[in-house]
């Protein structure tokens, strides 16, 4: 019962979230500015999620082999690889460090 | 259906891929918290997050109460308020078809829409979100059969899916040379909160390394 609340409660919370900004700001043409402002955002929010799924566990720092795996798949997407065998790879990477670890 | 549409629908296919793997680990994980098989594949379904689905079913899991949960759900959903602010001025109609079509708004889709001015191309966005939709739900049914046998998904490496996934977007930002530094600040001072807030919050703040923008 307790999982099905917090299952309909994220689900609200989620969708507001996700209204709030479509809603508010509407179709207002926003100044130069602010779509400068905007067109870095993409680039800093991404680094932030890589960084912080890579290198934290709740609100600790760690390192461990999925920081190993992720540099692989750096390397790849660099060179350009498929997006699939870039992930496959890092998982393998990942998962044999752990074994041997 | 049009041409940008279906763009999305091939840009979003990879991505569909990856986010089948993901919603495979959040399966297992969720069955292994405690969730029904039932309860992981509507809460992906209807959820349609995964850093939030991950963080909400692992603190319920631990016997956390529902109101920490959703809590700790929303705020990995954070992000979501940015990203929803920069493509407000692309979307179309009423407020009603507005705050709908901002429910498409998934990491990749976004990035993928992205202009680079400031702009997106909201029917791309919507289109890249079907395919990935899709792998999101069948993945989870996948990860919830699989549960009770799979062990830990990180024995198998499966946790390093979404670093990578963020990293390919990251990657196609970063072919713009003016976006280089700006994502590094905001990388740095995601990684200066973790210790001090609660996950999730590091990335919102971060957002705020945008501002330099303000100055070009």
């Amino acid at each position: 019962m307790t999982a099905w609340l917090m299952i309909g409660a994220l689900a609200v919370t989620t969708a507001l979230i996700k209204a709030f900004g479509p809603v508010l700001v509407g179709g207002r043409v926003l100044p130069p500015t602010a779509m400068k402002v905007i067109a870095l955002l993409p680039p800093v929010l991404l680094a932030a999620l890589v960084v912080t799924s890579t290198l934290s566990e709740g609100q600790r720092l760690h390192v461990d082999a999925s920081a190993a795996g992720v540099a692989v798949a750096a390397v790849m997407i660099w060179r350009r690889l498929p997006l699939l065998v870039v992930v496959l790879t890092a998982i393998a990477v990942t998962a044999a460090l752990r074994a041997l670890t | 259906m049009s041409e940008s549409f279906r763009r999305g629908l091939r840009a979003g296919v990879p991505f569909s891929f990856v986010g089948f793997l993901l919603a495979m680990s959040f399966g297992v994980l969720a069955v292994q918290a405690g969730f029904s098989a039932l309860q992981a594949i509507v809460m992906s379904a209807v959820v349609h997050a995964g850093s939030a689905q991950f963080a909400a079913t692992a603190i319920l899991g631990a016997g956390g109460g529902v109101v920490p949960s959703v809590l700790a759900g929303s705020l990995m959903n954070a992000r979501f308020l940015a990203m929803g602010i920069a493509v407000a001025p692309s979307l179309g109609g009423g407020p009603g078809r507005r705050a709908l079509q901002g429910q498409t708004v998934v990491d990749p889709s976004w990035a993928l829409a992205n202009n680079g001015d400031g702009s997106f191309d909201r029917h791309l966005m919507m289109g890249a979100t079907v395919p990935q939709y899709a792998g999101w739900v069948s993945g989870t049914v996948a990860g919830a059969f699989l549960g009770d046998v799979a062990g830990d998904p990180g024995r198998f490496g499966l946790d390093v899916v979404f670093p990578v996934f963020f990293l390919a977007l990251l990657a196609a930002e970063l072919r713009d040379p003016r976006s280089r530094g700006v994502a590094l600040a905001g990388a740095l001072i995601a990684l200066a909160l973790v210790p001090f807030t609660p996950p999730g919050v590091p990335v919102l703040v971060a957002g705020t390394a945008a501002l330099v923008g303000l100055a070009r």
